[in-house]
């Protein structure tokens, strides 16, 4: 959203310059419990994106002034390593982190049946491994498979992709070059039982038509983000129990 | 118990899954939107009579006043001891509740850090303040032998339908085993039968999914340990 470019980021025929067209998502790989130590975790893949998620709990609130005696609280680290970006990353939480690692787990929040446990705290940490623009949506997309495969309650699995616009067009799910050069940014979450909006944020400018657009490509996009989230988990006790059946 | 299973098809369910819109009533792990009933945990979708819910395949333990518990001292106060019980919530066990008589500050004569105990759930309320009790039948400071910590979950896989595969574990390792209800089993009995005991309630866990797991852990004993003095008061094997 900051520097200018020369660069064409979608052509006359309407082709991005990773060969996406307007409305296509990168490709995303979810794999649900990849971690044996955490209650329950997940790895993502969208595009460049790699990120880990793991989840813990419920389990006692620390630290203890924290606790609500009438539900559970949802304590989300997101944390980008040193190597995640091309220029070394600072270690160690900023401003940006603390902002997405809130927002997340308010996220996360609306979905957990969090009145069944009241004092404890469920944490979720989000690593990212590598960033590509984007990866608040990745991260939260992780850290609801992760929350499923813990056996956490939840009312529904939380899809997440952001849509924005560069060189004027309405395009979904940004990928850095789009990011840094283009108009603007909107990243939203879902329920996707009841397509209620549980993130949704906006850097940048765009018309109300525009933003309308963005919203009606997100929120179908992130169905079928849901889609591999449901895939993910299945798969996960699909192939143990034919293993151990034969 | 296999017609149950080859007539069930074992259908996973993630949270939000749809489990029924033709009016049945939400069971456990089940919330209903619009009229239709939710899953709100990962498990299998499970039909009993007009209620339809899922039985998660993993999660933390709740404990439910009346379970019977294994739990691990963590921590001595002056008239009561704090067990860790497996569940999210520390679980307090008062002087009033052990059969001993305990003076006043004097509570860790009788239990240290770190000792094994056998507990019973009293009561546990809407916030989920849970209280023990030693004081019934059967419960005891556990000494000696080992534990061995499973998922809550395949609690019931251990012991199985009216206990017929804890009751073949007992038999054919010569061990005593008490099964708490929250994952924590212990296993005593001779060097080498708890071992091989241990080993198949790992397996138990692992492969719990498994059809025919009752014979498949039966062979399992039978290959550690060739079946001598067990080996005519059970069924015929070799």
């Amino acid at each position: 959203m900051s520097g200018h470019t020369d660069m064409v980021l979608v052509d006359e025929n309407g082709m991005r310059i990773d060969g996406r067209t307007e409305e296509q998502h990168r490709p995303i790989k979810i794999e649900a419990g990849v971690l044996s130590n955490a209650d329950g975790s997940a790895y993502v893949e969208i595009g460049k994106n790699k990120v880990l998620a793991a989840v813990y709990g419920p389990r006692e609130c620390h630290p203890r002034h924290l606790q609500n005696p009438t539900k559970a609280i949802v304590q989300c680290k997101y944390n980008m390593q040193a190597f995640s970006v091309s220029d070394r990353k600072r270690p160690g939480p900023d401003r940006r982190s603390i902002e997405i690692s809130k927002i997340i787990s308010e996220a996360l929040e609306r979905v957990v049946l969090t009145e069944l446990y009241p004092r404890a705290s469920i944490d979720v940490y989000i690593e990212i491994l590598q960033a590509n623009a984007g990866t608040r949506c990745a991260g939260l997309t992780a850290a609801s498979v992760a929350l499923a495969d813990a056996g956490i309650p939840m009312r529904d699995i939380v899809p997440a992709i952001a849509a924005g616009k560069a060189d004027g067009h309405v395009l979904l799910d940004l990928n850095k070059e789009e990011d840094n050069y283009g108009q603007a940014d909107v990243p939203i979450a879902i329920m996707p039982s009841t397509d209620e909006i549980v993130l949704l944020q906006m850097d940048g400018n765009m018309t109300r038509e525009e933003f309308d657009h963005a919203i009606e490509l997100a929120v179908n996009a992130c169905h079928e983000v849901h889609d591999l989230q449901v895939d993910a988990l299945k798969r996960r006790y699909s192939k143990p129990a034919q293993e151990g059946s034969e | 118990m296999e017609k149950r299973n080859a007539r069930q098809t074992r259908e996973i369910v993630v949270p939000g899954d749809i489990l029924d819109g033709t009016g049945m009533k939400p069971g456990e792990n089940a919330y209903v939107l619009d009229g239709k009933v939710r899953a709100s945990v990962m498990g299998v979708r499970n039909v009993f009579q007009n209620t339809v819910g899922v039985i998660p395949l993993k999660g933390c333990y709740m404990p439910t006043s009346g379970d019977t518990v294994i739990g691990v001292i963590v921590d001595i106060g002056p008239s009561n001891w704090l067990v860790d019980i497996g569940a999210p919530y520390p679980a307090p066990l008062h002087v009033n509740e052990v059969p001993w008589k305990v003076e006043f500050g004097d509570t860790s004569r009788y239990l240290g850090m770190g000792n094994a105990v056998l507990l019973k759930v009293l009561s546990v309320d809407e916030s989920k303040k849970i209280q023990v009790t030693m004081k019934d039948s059967g419960l005891r400071k556990i000494e000696g032998g080992r534990l061995v910590k499973i998922s809550h979950s395949k609690v019931s896989r251990v012991i199985d339908k009216s206990g017929s595969m804890i009751s073949m574990l007992k038999n054919m390792t010569d061990c005593r085993i008490t099964v708490g209800q929250n994952g924590m089993i212990w296993v005593d009995g001779d060097d080498e039968n708890a071992d091989v005991a241990v080993l198949a309630i790992k397996m138990i866990e692992e492969k719990a999914q498994a059809r025919d797991l009752t014979e498949k852990i039966k062979e399992f004993i039978e290959s550690k340990l060739p079946q001598s003095e067990e080996y005519d008061d059970d069924e015929g094997e070799e």
